[in-house]
């Protein structure tokens, strides 16, 4: 999310002047997958000719280093700079060092090219909890386990894993990040920049011109015959993580090109939200700008197509190993507008699963694959509903990922052949800090607030079977605080008319201001914004995430780690190594 | 949480087209007076997956005036021939979340003269001829499927 930044970081790239240095694509201290493609790159300043420049690999020139002839393209794309290039390289493991020289200039980067050894896991399956944070987790376990005298009535599916580390998400741009580009670490193992999905951020003019990265999608369609791949989300399915299996873009909201790319990859199984943009143009409620229609396409290809939950069981239980699953024209509702206020688009859209439901699908239709699976599952919408401060959506959307989860243990089950990984992508700056109780004197929220030994636990209703509170809207509730919000008036309570918007445009079409309509009501408060006056949600963090994970391969994970660290032990735990 | 328009529209102009009609002296009063109303909800019947279908209303009312209610997304310039319009105004559109584009049912106008633009988020009656079907402005690559033509608005 956040669009404002993303575009003044491609305005940035695009105005700032050539640097002093030449650049190198791979950066410096890539880990490298042996046996994986990459596209090289090196940029140089000032449009100098291939006489001006050189190259070298651990002392020997590209060519010879690569087994491939390199191109030389002077003022590329008409700017002031040179680019050498060679696409779809590979290497042998080791360590390179490569050197740019121009002129009087030098510019060296390293790489660590690394091998795997013997496979450890048959499947693989990555659990991306969107935005998913510390207090996210806290808080759905107090929801959904209960609370009493220091200790909680259970532990979380995804607490209840051996392996642990804490994951740092920055990009090669940003300490901050946005989805696109921590989803893409996971998927390649390489960093690369807000807004991107499988490149390095170049020069380039054109979105999809960018040096690219291969994904794990592609070299386990490249090099495994028998093994099978799944996505799942319940955002849309062209939204910066399941995008981030098959796609390389500067730019992620490219849904359309991204399509095509789910397309040319053909994951097995595919579930999600967004089809608009499969539609060929002339459809009414189309997103598409061509004539291709990627429905009709993906059912030519072999793919079973569901719209609704009976119809993806229905898939299931026909035995289908192929599925194109689109559940809504935009993000399928989060699990407390499915479960409890039945507002987003439920009225539009009766019959869509929730993510568990989806998750059990997929390792139905997948895990009859010869030679394995690697599933991925995202819970996208803890992000997006804490972008919009409704931590309560949010805190639902958890409890829904752990299910999930459970499922996937459930499945994993003695046989030790599967490894399950639940990480987040970047944090959200969100704490609990007490409870709100209505019967504390005074009429302020402030008042209402029970800290330290003053906040007794909440009285949330009875959950039901899968761990969900059936009332929210209680006279204790967790107070809980979001550390980046525009102006806006916090209530203390649940959104039941539907997902909150803290705040709205103002009369001047660039500041935004609270929205009034959280503004009256008893306990309303009116809260001055930290951001910057033209941002109208809550913002990423820097924070690092905790990962959890069980399984082969699983005991890689301990202390705090990169995000490409990630990719990194799927790779080995698959050993998808070598060429 | 969409702050910005999607980046297929900037160059838009349809003034070639429309230099002539500028010059009809139709009264924008006179013509919503015997325009049928049409809502954002009565304009598809069906609104699935697979796309949507027209209401019948719709349908009927294709090529005839019509009036309707709704949002003035964020503009492109302080004056055009072109906006779009939507059923929530778009900073507090629940449906706007994605990072995309724009919600799937909006209606774009078409302005019968270069007109200043309100600020975003105001609501606004539009007048105009409906179009509906697939097509693609010639300048932007903009695909719409239901426009209003001819088109003039009032703050409301
Ligand atoms: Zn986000």
């Amino acid at each position: 999310m956040q669009k404002r930044t993303w575009l003044m970081a491609a305005a940035m790239l695009a105005s700032v002047a050539p640097s002093a240095a030449q650049t190198i694509y791979p950066l410096n201290r890539a880990e490298i997958l042996e046996g994986s493609r990459f596209d090289f790159k090196v940029e140089f300043p000032n449009a100098p000719t291939s006489a001006d420049v050189k190259v070298t690999i651990n002392g020997k020139p590209v060519n010879e280093a690569f087994g491939r002839e390199a191109q030389f393209v002077q003022n590329e794309e008409g700017q002031k700079h040179s680019a050498l290039w060679l696409r779809g390289a590979q290497l042998p493991a080791g360590q390179y060092a490569i050197e740019a020289t121009q002129g009087s200039e030098k510019a060296t980067v390293n790489w660590t090219v690394y091998a795997t050894e013997a496979r450890k896991a048959k499947n693989v399956i990555l659990f991306v909890g969107d935005g998913l944070s510390v207090a996210h987790r806290t808080a759905a376990r107090i929801l959904s386990k209960g609370w009493e005298q220091g200790l909680y009535g259970g532990e979380l599916a995804i607490d209840d894993m051996p392996n642990m580390a804490l994951i740092s998400t920055s990009g090669t741009d940003s300490i901050v990040t946005d989805s696109a580009n921590s989803a893409s670490a996971y998927t390649t193992g390489h960093k690369s920049c807000v807004n991107a999905l499988g490149i390095y951020c170049a020069k380039n003019a054109l979105t999809l011109d960018h040096p690219k990265v291969e994904t794990i999608s592609e070299v386990i369609k490249r090099k495994r015959a028998g093994m099978a791949i799944g996505v799942v989300t319940n955002s849309e399915i062209e939204d910066a993580t399941p995008a981030a299996m098959v796609a390389h873009t500067r730019r992620r909201s490219d849904f359309n090109d991204i399509v095509k790319m789910f397309f040319d990859v053909q994951p097995d199984v595919i579930m999600g939200g967004g089809s608009p943009n499969f539609l060929p143009k002339s459809t009414p409620g189309t997103k598409r700008t061509d004539d291709l229609d990627f429905i009709a396409k993906f059912k030519e290809a072999g793919y079973a197509l569901a719209t609704t939950k009976t119809e993806m069981n229905a898939a299931v239980a026909g035995g289908s190993k192929k599925l194109l699953g689109l559940y809504n024209t935009s993000n399928i509702d989060g699990a407390f507008d499915l479960r409890l206020a039945k507002k987003g688009s439920i009225s539009k859209f009766p019959d869509q699963p929730d993510v568990v439901e989806q998750t059990k699908a997929a390792l139905e239709m997948l895990k009859g694959a010869q030679d394995g699976f690697f599933l991925m599952v995202e819970s996208a919408r803890i992000d997006k509903y804490s972008h919009s401060l409704d931590w309560e959506r949010a805190v639902f959307d958890t409890i829904m990922l752990d299910n999930a989860v459970k499922a996937a243990k459930d499945f994993a089950g003695d046989r030790n052949d599967t490894l399950i990984i639940v990480v987040p992508d970047h944090a959200h700056p969100i704490s609990i800090i007490g409870t709100y109780d209505d019967d504390r004197p005074g009429q302020l929220l402030r008042d209402k607030l029970g800290t330290y030994n003053e906040s007794l636990p909440p009285n949330y209703g009875p959950r039901d079977a899968d761990g969900y509170p059936t009332k929210l809207d209680t006279s204790r509730r967790l107070a809980v605080a979001f550390g980046s919000y525009p102006d806006t008036c916090d209530t203390g309570r649940p959104y039941l008319d539907g997902e909150r918007v803290p705040a709205v445009k103002g009369p001047d079409g660039k500041t935004n201001i609270a929205n009034e309509k959280d503004c009256t009501g008893p306990l309303a408060t009116r809260k001055q914004g930290n951001l910057p006056f033209d941002a109208n949600s809550g913002v990423h963090a820097a924070d690092d995430v905790l990962l959890t994970a069980m399984g082969p391969g699983a005991e890689r994970f301990r202390g705090h780690k990169p995000n490409t660290f990630v990719f990194r032990v799927m790779a080995e735990a698959l050993a998808l190594g070598g060429k | 949480m969409i702050s910005h328009r999607p980046h297929l529209l900037p160059t838009l102009s349809r003034r070639g087209l429309l230099t002539g009609l500028a010059a009809l002296p139709v009264s924008l009063r006179a013509f919503a007076a015997e325009a049928e109303t049409l809502t954002f909800d009565g304009l598809y019947k069906s609104f699935g997956v697979l796309g949507f279908q027209f209401s019948d209303r719709a349908t009927f009312l294709r090529g005839k005036p019509v009036r309707m209610l709704g949002y003035m997304a964020p503009p492109l310039k302080p004056e055009s021939h072109f906006f779009v319009l939507t059923r929530e105004p778009l900073a507090i559109c629940p449906f706007c979340q994605s990072d995309a584009d724009w919600p799937v049912d909006i209606v774009v106008v078409f302005m019968r003269a270069a007109t200043p633009m309100v600020s975003a988020g105001q609501k606004v009656a539009v007048s105009g001829r409906l179009e509906i079907g697939s097509a693609t402005d010639a300048e932007t690559g903009f695909v719409s499927q239901i426009r209003l033509v001819d088109a003039g608005f009032h703050s409301v």
